[in-house]
């Protein structure tokens, strides 16, 4: 018999109640005579039934069983290649990479405070400003023949608070976490954003926080669609499968999915690899100022890109397309489904990126073009400082958010058997999701950020988001080589 | 019908025609020159361009009709929702990408990349016709709704390497008994019988040939083949999760 990966182990407290089974959506527990019974090697370890167990009677565990230890070829690598030697198929996994050997830069920096000289302000005396604007920025003041001045300032996106929500397409996700976002999006006065599936009509109040995605397959893309919402992304690429398309099975497009991607039902949604429109920044162009023509220049339009290894030249030809604001998502970033060993080898780390994006683009003076929205791997209000201190404007969240609303990390989205009601289109299964508390929960996760922000931010005497965008000398470095200090551009801490 | 010269430069002038037709009615702008989105997200009326409109005509069209006589450049009719495209010229690349609804025709020629992941949906079912030839990767990706390609101008193949690359539903039908170069194995062929040609190409074909005042009955004399998806054969990669 296979070996499990986990164990789950049942205690005396157990009274027989059979909620863990009702719940494991895995098929790992089953009950006879009153008693849970285990098929270990089924268990994802995604803790719902530890969660819901009435009695706190039962604990998942890694399986004890462990192969004999190589300093080269791990288990998980011995594993890996038994599992493809029996299938023959490409690795698939989903969430963000968890490869431990790639730094989380986040990890080795620091922030500053003020001590002495330049005092610290307190945030629950003081006004401390976190209001963001995402877009473009006039290059000058421009005045009428009268003297007053000409309102020349493009569409803009306003945050009261500059963290997002990541876009996670309806499909992948349930509907249910779309209304969670969508409402606590409306209710903090932010975004969220719909990701490539198409936008499910029952959302249409929420569209004033709703940011709609273009990608290579344009589901659901239409002029209504385009106008309904605040902004319009184009999705080049994501953090956790630069280079990659998507590939939507059959059958998860029933229903409300199909009718939102506007696909018929059980038909494959493939988006490409890349846009086949789209072999140049002037094609990108074309395809920022079709969005911009037919939404009558009233939206800012997004480029999203994955975090690679050329990204400031690729960030300098799309501040150069027309495009408003730039979305850069990093090596961490989640996805519902991605080839292994790209989402564990592609792309490069977002705060290096982010860092080399701001640098280069106040190089060429075109800073004040576009906007910057870091995500991929955001945990903390730290690391939303820390990316806004290397120059983003904002951050999107996606896999926070998804935790604020149950997920374990499991890494099972691709089976669509999520017992949290997140990764899923059953019914059975997205009904444990309740959207109003969900919102609830999201809202309060970024209020408590960015209640730690503006500490954060006080205690280093700055008052505005704006003041900490690209401020590196709010950041110091641990234990990082000259050149991983230069890429970031900052000091060593003592320095 | 309102008329504006594009050449004269005059935008009140352009404004009020686009605006006509978009309220429903019909307008002509002569002296194209390679103005982009044209007609981008047109919801009724009728658009008459003269010359040679830029990139992105009829982007988006969600209703009504444009007509050019001329020629088209890259990405019309790209993403377009509904409604008509008639081009009596020939056009660029990236012909009708993504596009879900409504037909396109085009009596000439046109580039690389044409009718890449068309669609279909419902009551929606694009359809696009081309009087003459196409370059490389005719109808990648397809994902439902109809080319039609009919070689009646141009020379040589009536397409270009991998027509159909990765196509998954929608079929392609080609005015020839020539199967196209580097067809991929995923596809099947099949010779098209006279109730094929008469429910699935010949509506579109008369509708062509109206436009552009040709015999659609001569015109469906030759044989056509049809490129479809070949459903037994396993799409995408095989994976194993971990």
């Amino acid at each position: 018999m296979k070996s499990s990966r986990y164990r789950i182990i049942c205690y005396d407290d157990c009274i027989g109640c059979g909620r863990c089974a009702s719940e494991c959506s895995f098929d790992a527990i089953t009950m006879k005579d009153h008693h849970p019974v285990f098929r270990h090697e089924n268990c994802v370890d995604c803790q719902r039934c530890v969660e819901l167990c009435p009695r706190g009677a039962l604990s998942i565990t890694r399986n004890p069983n462990r192969f004999r230890s190589h300093a080269v070829f791990s288990e998980d690598a011995i594993k890996e290649i038994r599992l493809q030697a029996e299938t023959g198929g490409v690795l698939l996994s989903s969430m963000g990479s968890d490869a431990d050997a790639v730094p989380v830069y986040f990890d080795k920096m620091l922030l500053n405070a003020s001590q002495v000289t330049n005092p610290s302000i307190d945030p629950l005396r003081e006004p401390m400003e976190s209001v963001t604007f995402l877009g473009s920025r006039p290059e000058k003041v421009e005045r009428l023949p009268d003297g007053t001045l000409a309102d020349n300032l493009p569409p803009h996106l306003e945050l009261s608070v500059p963290i997002m929500f990541s876009a996670m397409s309806y499909g992948a996700i349930s509907l249910e976490v779309h209304k969670a976002l969508a409402k606590a999006a409306s209710k903090l006065g932010t975004y969220w954003n719909t990701g490539e599936g198409g936008l499910h009509e029952s959302l249409r109040p929420y569209c004033p926080n709703t940011i709609v995605q273009v990608a290579s397959g344009r589901f659901g893309v239409h002029a209504d669609y385009l106008n309904s919402a605040a902004a319009v992304e184009i999705k080049i690429g994501q953090g956790a499968k630069p280079g990659i398309g998507g590939h939507l099975t059959g059958r998860k497009i029933v229903g409300d999915v199909s009718r939102t991607r506007m696909i018929p039902e059980g038909l494959d949604a493939i988006s490409p690899a890349p846009h086949h429109d789209i072999y140049s920044i002037e094609d990108l162009s074309q395809l920022v100022m079709s969005i911009k023509e037919v939404t009558g220049f009233r939206k800012p339009v997004i480029v999203k890109v994955a975090a690679v290894h050329n990204i400031a030249p690729i960030a300098s030809g799309i501040a150069r397309s027309g495009a408003d604001i730039i979305a850069i998502d990093g090596f961490r970033g989640g996805t519902g489904a991605a080839p292994k060993r790209i989402r564990d080898n592609v792309g490069i780390p977002l705060e290096l990126a982010v860092a080399a994006v701001d640098q280069r683009l106040r190089e060429e003076k075109i800073r004040d073009r576009v906007s910057l929205i870091a995500s991929g791997g955001i945990r903390n209000s730290s690391d939303v400082a820390k990316a806004i201190a290397l120059g983003a404007d904002a951050v999107s969240i996606g896999t926070a958010s998804l935790c604020a609303l149950g997920c374990h990390l499991c890494a099972s989205c691709h089976t669509g058997r999520c017992a949290w009601g997140i990764a899923s289109q059953d019914p059975a299964l997205t009904s444990r999701l309740d959207p109003d508390k969900g919102a609830e929960a999201l809202v309060n996760l970024v209020n408590a950020w960015t209640s730690e922000i503006k500490e954060m931010m006080g205690g280093m005497g700055i008052n505005s988001i704006e003041a900490l965008r690209g401020n590196r000398l709010a950041l110091r470095g641990v234990g990082l080589n000259e050149k991983e200090l230069e890429i970031l551009g900052i000091k060593h801490a003592g320095e | 019908m309102k008329e504006a010269d594009l050449r004269k430069n005059n935008e009140e002038e352009v404004r009020s025609i686009i605006s006509e037709v978009s309220n429903g009615g019909d307008g002509m702008l002569t002296g194209c020159l390679g103005q982009r989105y044209l007609g981008c997200g047109l919801r009724s009326g009728r658009l008459y361009l003269k010359g040679t409109p830029g990139n992105g005509l009829a982007a988006y069209l969600e209703g009504g009709s444009v007509y050019v006589d001329g020629n088209a450049q890259d990405a019309a009719a790209d993403t377009m929702n509904d409604g008509l495209v008639a081009i009596k010229g020939s056009a660029g690349d990236a012909l009708s990408y993504g596009m879900r609804g409504g037909r396109v025709y085009v009596l000439g020629s046109t580039g690389y990349r044409t009718g890449v992941h068309m669609k279909a949906y419902k009551d929606r079912k694009s359809v696009l016709v081309i009087g003459g030839r196409t370059g490389s990767f005719l109808g990648e990706y397809l994902a439902g709704g109809v080319i039609i390609v009919l070689g009646l101008s141009g020379e040589g193949p009536i397409t270009g390497y991998f027509c159909g690359n990765g196509m998954y539903a929608g079929t392609i039908y080609l005015r020839t008994d020539d199967i196209p170069k580097c067809l991929s194995d995923s596809l099947s062929v099949h010779a098209v019988d006279d109730d094929e040609k008469e429910t699935s190409i010949m509506p579109f074909v008369r509708e062509f040939a109206s436009l552009f005042s040709l015999d659609a009955e001569k015109i469906m004399e030759s044989r056509f083949i049809a490129i479809e998806a070949d459903g037994s054969v396993a799409r995408g990669q095989h994976y194993a999760a971990v």
